[in-house]
């Protein structure tokens, strides 16, 4: 291996330069790093506010002794109806609208990192409708919560699945070719999901299908929680585990291969964790738009585009947002008001905000 | 008029040639559907130290050829060697270790800092699960300083000027390692003193002991940095050499079809198009 001389002759040459810009290494990654826990901070407040949300009046004090209560075994006397509501009712709905906003950040984040495309979200390749063909199907058959839940997570995997095989049954196998065949099958799907509402049941089956698709977590169970948990730890963990290769992955497929990348492996690692990820998202909270495609957006706004800071900073923003629109969508009417709804009432008017606002330049 | 003319290439003595020879590539063709080759007969070799330059009319296969080289596309025949091992037997990693490679085109999507950009150099020495460490930033710095760019470190470099976006591929590719540096047509996007200065660099760093395969559209350029000029026309090498053997008046007008004039100034010839009436 060849080493450039000349390099050694530059290092004895500026020894004070290089201790001025080490600390500012350290300064820049400290910044970065504030940056990333500033933003657990209104999530944290956001949790424990979002406890006393809701028509059974719970004061802070009863919510924060319950919570110590269960995590230091220590008793407070907290009435069993108060213990109910707070772990049983709230506790689920706060939990699932964290995760599945972090999930369907994380994998938006990695998504349009992997796709080169800052417009991409999650369910590109055909996720959602997967999922919501799976539901629908669940649902026409009358089965009970648990197999339309693994039913839409099913189909979620099906479809994407068939995206992938497809692109790769094709010549040129690059990232277009992959969304195109995405946005084909979740068509595909999308058809399917109308041929079963048009044989659903009109009084039962068919209400029940529709509220799924529009995304909701107002049936979601502790059960349900303890189900998605384990996909969508393993999933976001490998993502976040090869962050930084996706920096690498964004400067385009050939660029990536001649820096060492094994790219088609890395694209299937990404493909498959955002995929599982966001099929457990989907599995309990019903198709929410918007989240996937806004909030990386904002979050890169925050920190930037590297994606080693990117991806974590998702997970809380995704946390964060999810868990305020559903705060919103449970308190500003008597009836609520499903969370698909809300996302993209919010989201893109604030996109088409950020579009004109924008000074990067994406061409 | 024959175009081949392999005599010419056979005619001069290549002494050691396998004493210094980094890379070697024999009898190579190329060809996207197995019946109309893009290139074919192509055989040369770069030592270390060598800056090689690949001179041919647009659409000859240049950038294919680079491609191949590099392990993003494969020959349809012939072999190429690095330290004397098949290319293709080398993983992605391996090939980056050794190879580093700008590519003529690149599309920016994130406004990636300067720094972010160089480190990703770092990428064939990191395991998969790995992130660039103090370590790989001191690489990286360095490879800025050598380029004298440190003070575009946190400068996002989608917003820095062609000339300085080259700088910073070339800082990233020094941080990479290689023993060999493929450039397709370095100096496409540059004005003229920057053209300059990325040429001196790439003698400089030849100086160093690096190994540089480029090509290009300029005869002047492989007078002021090559060593060794390759000329393609029509799907192969038809003359092979020191620039002051290769770039002569008939085979300039006979691959770019225009009237030229070679000339000496201080320490090094020039190619000069010139005018026709007429024409």
């Amino acid at each position: 291996m060849t080493k450039l001389r000349f390099r050694n002759s530059s290092q004895d040459a500026n020894i004070n330069d290089s201790n001025a810009s080490k600390s500012w290494i350290n300064n820049s990654l400290v910044k970065k790093l504030s940056v990333t826990s500033l933003l657990v901070i209104p999530l944290i407040i956001l949790f424990f506010i979002s406890f006393l949300i809701g028509r059974y009046p719970i004061s802070p004090s009863e919510v924060l002794m319950a919570l110590a209560a269960k995590t230091t075994l220590v008793n407070y006397n907290i009435p069993p109806s108060v213990e109910a509501v707070i772990f049983q009712i709230r506790l689920p709905r706060i939990m699932a609208a964290m995760m599945v906003g972090a999930a369907l950040s994380i994998a938006g984040a990695s998504f349009q990192g992997m796709f080169k495309n800052p417009l991409v979200s999650p369910d590109k390749l055909g996720v959602s409708a997967g999922a919501g063909f799976g539901a629908a199907l669940a649902i026409l058959f009358v089965a009970g919560p648990f197999m339309v839940q693994f039913s839409a997570f099913m189909g979620g995997l099906l479809a994407v699945g068939l995206t992938y095989m497809i692109s790769q049954t094709f010549k040129g196998t690059s990232m277009l070719t992959l969304v195109l065949c995405g946005i084909a099958i979740a068509a595909l799907f999308s058809a399917f999901i109308s041929m079963i509402k048009y044989v659903a049941d009109p009084y039962e089956q068919l209400p029940t299908i529709v509220f799924w698709l529009m995304g909701s977590l107002s049936a979601v169970t502790n059960q349900d929680i303890l189900m998605v948990t384990l996909p969508m730890v393993v999933g976001s963990g490998i993502l976040l585990l090869i962050r930084w290769r996706i920096n690498v992955l964004s400067m385009g497929e050939d660029e990536a291969q001649t820096l060492g990348v094994d790219t088609k492996k890395l694209h299937i690692i990404i493909i498959t964790c955002c995929t599982i990820v966001t099929a457990a998202a989907v599995s309990i909270s019903g198709i929410i738009g918007w989240i996937g495609l806004v909030i990386p957006h904002i979050t890169r706004m925050i920190v930037g585009p590297d994606h080693k800071v990117l991806l974590p900073a998702s997970i809380f923003m995704g946390a964060f947002f999810l868990l305020l629109i559903d705060d919103v969508a449970r308190t500003i009417t008597t009836v609520e008001i499903p969370l698909g709804i809300l996302t993209a009432i919010i989201g893109a008017p604030f996109f088409l905000y950020l579009l004109a606002k924008s000074k990067e330049g994406w061409s | 008029m024959s175009i081949l003319r392999p005599s010419t290439i056979a005619d001069r003595p290549n002494s050691d040639i396998l004493k210094n020879c980094l890379m070697q590539v024999s009898d190579a063709s190329f060809s996207y559907d197995g019946q109309h080759n893009i290139f074919e007969n192509i055989n040369f070799s770069v030592e270390k130290g060598d800056v090689f330059c690949i001179l041919g009319p647009n659409g000859t296969g240049k950038t294919t050829l680079i491609k191949c080289i590099n392990g993003l596309m494969k020959l349809s025949s012939g072999k190429i060697l690095f330290n004397e091992k098949n290319i293709y037997s080398l993983n992605k990693t391996e090939i980056a270790k050794n190879i580093g490679y700008i590519p003529q085109i690149h599309n920016s999507t994130f406004p990636f800092s300067v720094l972010d950009v160089v480190l990703m150099g770092r990428s064939p020495h990191l395991e998969m699960f790995a992130s660039p460490g103090e370590k790989d930033i001191k690489i990286a710095e360095e490879s800025l300083k050598t380029l004298k760019i440190t003070h575009m470190r946190d400068v996002s470099y989608t917003e820095i000027s062609g000339g300085e976006q080259q700088l910073v591929f070339l800082a990233r590719i020094l941080t990479q390692k290689p023993s060999i540096l493929l450039l397709d047509e370095p100096t496409s996007h540059l004005d003229f003193g920057n053209q300059m200065r990325t040429l001196n660099i790439i003698e400089k760093l030849a100086k160093n002991g690096l190994s540089i395969l480029m090509s290009s559209h300029f005869p002047d350029q492989a007078f002021i940095s090559a060593n060794k000029v390759a000329l393609m026309k029509g799907k192969s090498f038809i003359d092979i050499g020191s620039p002051e053997e290769v770039i002569t008046k008939e085979n300039m007008e006979e691959i770019y079809n225009i009237k030229v004039k070679i000339v000496d100034i201080e320490h090094r010839k020039a190619c000069i198009p010139l005018k026709v009436n007429g024409e």
